[in-house]
Order: C-alpha cells, then structure tokens, then sequence
C-alpha cells in the first residue's frame, strides 16, 4: 500500500495501522479498526517511531509497523511501543535507541507505574510515556483526566523509572537473541 | 486543492525571526492573541476568535435512552469539523489526520476529565437521560485551532440551557421554554487547552502559534488546565524530543494563561447573561455592528516621528527645482483652448484594447492616466519634484498621475474648466487603460 505520491524525496515514511482483536476486551468489540481510537492510536505510534528511527537513511520508501492487540488489560499503548520497538529492531531498521515505554496514574497522593485495566478505569488520571533511555528525550507524553500540576513531577519520574526498567530487560533480550542466532547462523 | 508549500525562504526568516525572539505580529513569546466571544440569540451557541482563527459552537440536546453499561449516565458528544471555507486545503476527504488528531484531543479534554456532571443528565435512570451534542465548526484557519476550539467548546456548555423536565412517578414532562425557563448544565470546572509549539529541536517555544508559525514548527505540546490548576490533558505531537523540565515549565506556563483566560470567559458570560436580563438586544447581529464591515480598520501602530523633520529636509533639498510651466495657450473658441499638441485621434482603437495606442513620438514617454472632469475646476500645475505623482485635482475618480513628467513636456495635459478636448483624450497611453469617455 506505497503510494508513489506520498513518498518522501530525503527520508523514509513510517507508516503504523493499530488493531484490537474483537475478543481483546471484556466485552466484544464490533470494529477492530477504522474508528477513531484506533486512528489516533496509530497516528501516535507513527509520531513516536519518526523520531526514534533513523528516517534519513531511507529515502523515497516506506517503513510499515502494524500492531494487534490480543489482550488489553490496560497500557495498551505502552505494550505497543515497546513490542514496536523490538519488531523495528529485529527488522534491522537503524534506530537512534530503543524506545520504551511506560504508562503511569496516581492514586491517593501516590504514583503508581503500569496500570492494568482495573486501576485505568477507576477513572484517576492516566499517563503514557515513551522514552529514549540513553538521553532521557521524551518521544510522546499524553495524559488523561485531571491531575493537580504539583504532583505532574512525581508521576513523570515514575513513569520514567518504569521505562528504564523495561529498557534493561529489553536489551537483554536482544542481546540473548542474536547470541542464539549467531550461535544457529554458525 | 493541495496546500501551497511554504518556501524556503519564508521558512529561514520565520526561524530566524523566532531565534530572535521576535514573532511577525510583534507577540512576546508567551503572549496570547486577542480573543474575542460572541454570542448568538439561542442558548448554547458562540463564536469565539482567537486572533483571526474563528470557531463556532452550538451545543443541542436530546433525550434518548442510556448505554447499556452507563445506565445513570449522561451522554456527552463532542464534533469539531474543518469546514472548507477555513482553509483552501481543508477538502472533504482530505483532512483525515488533523481531523482524527483534534477530535480525540478534544474529546479526551472535555469528557475524560469529567467537566460535566453526567448523573445531572439522568431523567429516568436506564430509560431517559440527555445527550448533549456540541458541534464545533472551523470557520476561519490561522493557527491553533486546538485553542479556540475548547475554549467555544466550555463557553458553548456553559452558556447553554436545556429544558427543564419533571419526574412524577412513570410520567416525564418535557416542559417548553416558554412553560418553565431552561436550565443550565452543571459544570464543574473549564478546562481550557493551552497550545506549545516548539523550534530548532526544543529550544525554542512559543505560546500560541499562527499559522505560519505551526507550518515550521518541530511539534506541539497541547496542555488543558482549569483555573485550579489541576492538568487535564497533555498531548505531544509532532516528532519533537521533550526533556521533563521542559514540560513542567510549560505546565506552570500554561496555568498562568488559563487564569486569564478564564476570566475572559467568566466576563463574557456575565455581560451575555446581564443583557438578556435586562431584555436587551443580544446575539451575534450586534456584536458585528460594531466593526463596521464596510470599513477597513488598521490598528495604530507606533512610528517614531523623532527624524521626520530631517528627512523631509532632506528630500526637499535633493529635489529638484519645479519645471517650468508650459504656456501659449491656443485659444479655439470661447470656452476651448488647447496646450500643447496631443496625438492623432485613437477612438476607432478603442473597442480594441489588445492594442496599444499609437505612439508617434517614440517610445519613452510620459505614462499618463487621464480622465476628463467636466466640471470640476483643474487649475495648472507646476510639476513638482520629479517622481513624486502629482495629483492635479481632487474628484473622487480616477486621479490623473504624471510620472516622468520631464521627459516630454509637450505632452503636459492641463484642463481648463470647460475643457472638453478631443485631441489631449487620445494620450498615447503604454497600458490599456480604460478610457473615460469625454461626455
């Protein structure tokens, strides 16, 4: 699905489709894809990967990531990017760093990392981040419901502690991965 | 039609101005445009404009049965469509992404963070409630949309009022406007959204960009407050890196400017609420008589005059003396005089405007745009300094202009009262003009 028209002379298009499975939820969805959640949840995913990946390498093509959901039990963003992270990776496909990311809320005057679908719909507010571990950048922040500006700070710095932490196990499980396929490559 | 890309050009100089801390429309950095909110005669319905980006609201209401798993509940629908008169690249299949972008943002600013109070809108519960609908349309694009769109949003639900309707037993009456006067909807808070637009890779931010700005910006961070300073969105878009400071200082930022702009809206609707109150006239009729469309209105600038008086010395003494005055007049009849000679009669050409007048002495000559006035008084006039236009009467029609009037001073028109010369109305004219014809 590359259009001629809407490459790009000097660096690569990334293009992301997100996709829930219809039994991904508690209760049915009737349209995987299409409406305007899943739209935006690609957008996102797109805006998070052109920074990340190294788009000047690659003129005049096209980059596709898809995602499927097949469980939601909250972060679904989250899961994305990192999963995203490592097809990139695995692709070849040179990236500035890994991108990790971490979803985060606050309850009770205490921050809480990863939320799982329970503690996200309690209504409180919600976090999403996804990070550049090596430099601390930022690639995509967004927050939902209300939140006081003082306690910002706190649930930034956990959401930034949990994707470091993501980040250690992913990197080593690319490195355990190319140590077994080099092993099998011989 | 496709959007025209912005030349390099005009993107180094907007960067450039920007690295000065300067911004085309002589903004600060963190200033705001003005914002203007209007109303109209229903309830629920506003413009708002934030500089020249217009955004309309009109909140509707509707009683309908409840979601199956909401069932005391409320339901709220947000819409904000890019009309195509808002920009000539907003095209009806084209705006797929701004538009997905906006709407989710909007909906994640208004709903999520529970503004209104959904249970107010439970009639029956599992039956009846109210589902507000609040459409906004983009009028005119220059440049965060985002902003103006929630702020018609939160004035359009704020100042609209839904009918009033009682529960007696199983029975629901609906009661009309005219029975028993509508009710507001119960707002807990205004969230507003407040609009980041970063450059040169973070390290330079401005508040509230126009158009121009947001074409060459890096991204945007979008961060919805309410007055109490509590954070009801962020939103990071475009392929901009953040650092945590970056986005805490934007925060405290945008806290200060929802305060202001919270009092805006507060003031607005009070002299909306005033005015219907006291049965005045109301509605967007009268907020547009005081901008006189039919004028064009400049807002004063500053000039500093303190070298005026040097300069104009100075031109004054460069210039050069008035040429003379051309005379012997030749007298025809009474009433009929000519100076100088003219050029042969062109009135057969006239019908035929893709060709140019004959022009017997040569290629340089005077441009001259005449017409003939009949009866108003011309007098001759000294040429004055050489390239300035001279205007050699004030009717309101077309002024008759000499530029290089040195050239050929033969060709110096002059009108006497009752002119009404043939041969000077064939002037040799270098462009089509439209001749006026002498009647």
């Amino acid at each position: 699905r590359g259009s001629r028209a809407r490459a790009l002379p000097d660096r690569a298009l990334v293009n992301c489709q997100y996709s829930s499975a219809t039994f991904s939820t508690g209760e049915r969805k009737r349209r995987p894809h299409g409406d305007r959640k899943s739209c935006e949840m690609g957008l996102q995913l797109r805006q998070t990967f052109e920074a990340a990946i190294l788009t000047q390498l690659h003129p005049r093509s096209q980059i596709d990531i898809y995602v499927q959901v097949l469980q939601a039990d909250g972060g679904t963003y989250a899961a994305c990017v990192n999963a995203a992270t490592l097809a990139v990776l695995d692709a070849g496909v040179p990236m500035r760093d890994f991108v990790c990311a971490c979803s985060a809320g606050f309850v009770d005057s205490t921050a809480l990392a990863d939320l799982s679908h329970v503690e996200e719909a309690a209504g409180g507010p919600q976090l999403a981040l996804a990070l550049l571990p090596a430099s601390g950048q930022i690639a995509l922040l967004e927050m939902d419901a209300r939140l006081h500006e003082d306690h910002l700070e706190s649930v930034l710095e956990a959401a930034a502690r949990a994707a470091r932490d993501v980040h250690t196990l992913l990197d080593r499980v690319v490195r355990q991965h190319v140590r077994e396929a080099s092993v099998l490559l011989g | 039609m496709k959007e025209t890309p912005l030349s390099n050009c005009e993107r180094r100089f907007l960067l450039r101005a920007i690295e000065e801390k300067k911004r085309l429309d002589g903004r600060q950095t963190y200033d705001y445009r003005n914002i203007k909110i209007s109303f109209g005669t229903d309830y629920g319905c506003c413009i708002v404009e934030l500089g020249k980006t217009r955004v309309l609201g009109q909140v509707s209401c509707e009683l309908v049965s409840p979601k199956l798993n909401r069932a005391t509940e409320g339901i709220l629908f947000f819409n904000l469509e890019l009309s195509q008169m808002a920009a000539p690249a907003f095209e009806p299949g084209r705006q797929s992404d701004l538009l997905v972008k906006l709407n989710r943002l909007l909906e994640r600013c208004l709903r999520n963070s529970k503004c209104i109070d959904t249970e107010s809108l439970c009639v029956v519960a599992g039956e009846k409630v109210w589902q507000i609908r609040v459409d906004l349309h983009l009028l005119n694009h220059d440049g965060n949309i985002i902003d103006a769109a929630s702020i018609a949003a939160i004035v359009a639900l704020c100042h609209f009022r839904r009918p009033d309707v009682s529960v007696q037993g199983d029975e629901v009456t609906l009661y009309t406007p005219e029975e028993r006067d509508p009710v507001p909807l119960s707002i807990h808070h205004m969230p507003i959204c407040v609009s980041f637009a970063f450059f040169q890779q973070g390290t330079y931010l401005l508040v509230d960009p126009n158009e121009r700005e947001e074409r060459v910006m890096d991204g945007l961070l979008v961060i919805a407050m309410n007055k109490h300073r509590e954070i009801c969105t962020i939103q990071s878009s475009g392929g901009i890196m953040l650092l945590k400071d970056q986005v805490l200082r934007c925060s405290k930022i945008a806290g200060v400017k929802v305060l202001e702009i919270t009092e805006l809206i507060q003031k607005a609707l009070e002299n909306d609420r005033k005015v219907r109150k006291e049965g005045g006239k109301y509605g967007f009729a009268e907020s547009i008589a005081s901008q006189r469309i039919t004028a064009f209105k400049m807002e004063k600038a500053p000039i500093d005059t303190s070298d005026v008086e040097e300069k104009a010395e100075e031109i004054i003494a460069e210039a050069e003396p008035p040429l003379e005055v051309v005379s012997n007049p030749v007298l025809w009849t009474p009433g009929t005089a000519q100076i100088g000679e003219g050029v042969e009669n062109s009135w057969g050409d006239l019908e035929d405007s893709e060709k140019e007048e004959e022009d017997e002495d040569g290629t340089d000559e005077a441009i001259i745009l005449d017409s003939i006035k009949m009866d108003i008084g011309v007098e001759v006039s000294n040429i004055g300094s050489q390239d300035a236009p001279i205007v050699l009467s004030d009717s309101e029609e077309e002024e008759m202009i000499i530029l290089e009037p040195d050239k050929n001073p033969k060709k110096i028109r002059t009108q006497t009262t009752s002119a009404k010369q043939e041969a000077p109305s064939k002037k040799p004219v270098r462009k089509r003009k439209k001749k006026r014809a002498a009647n």
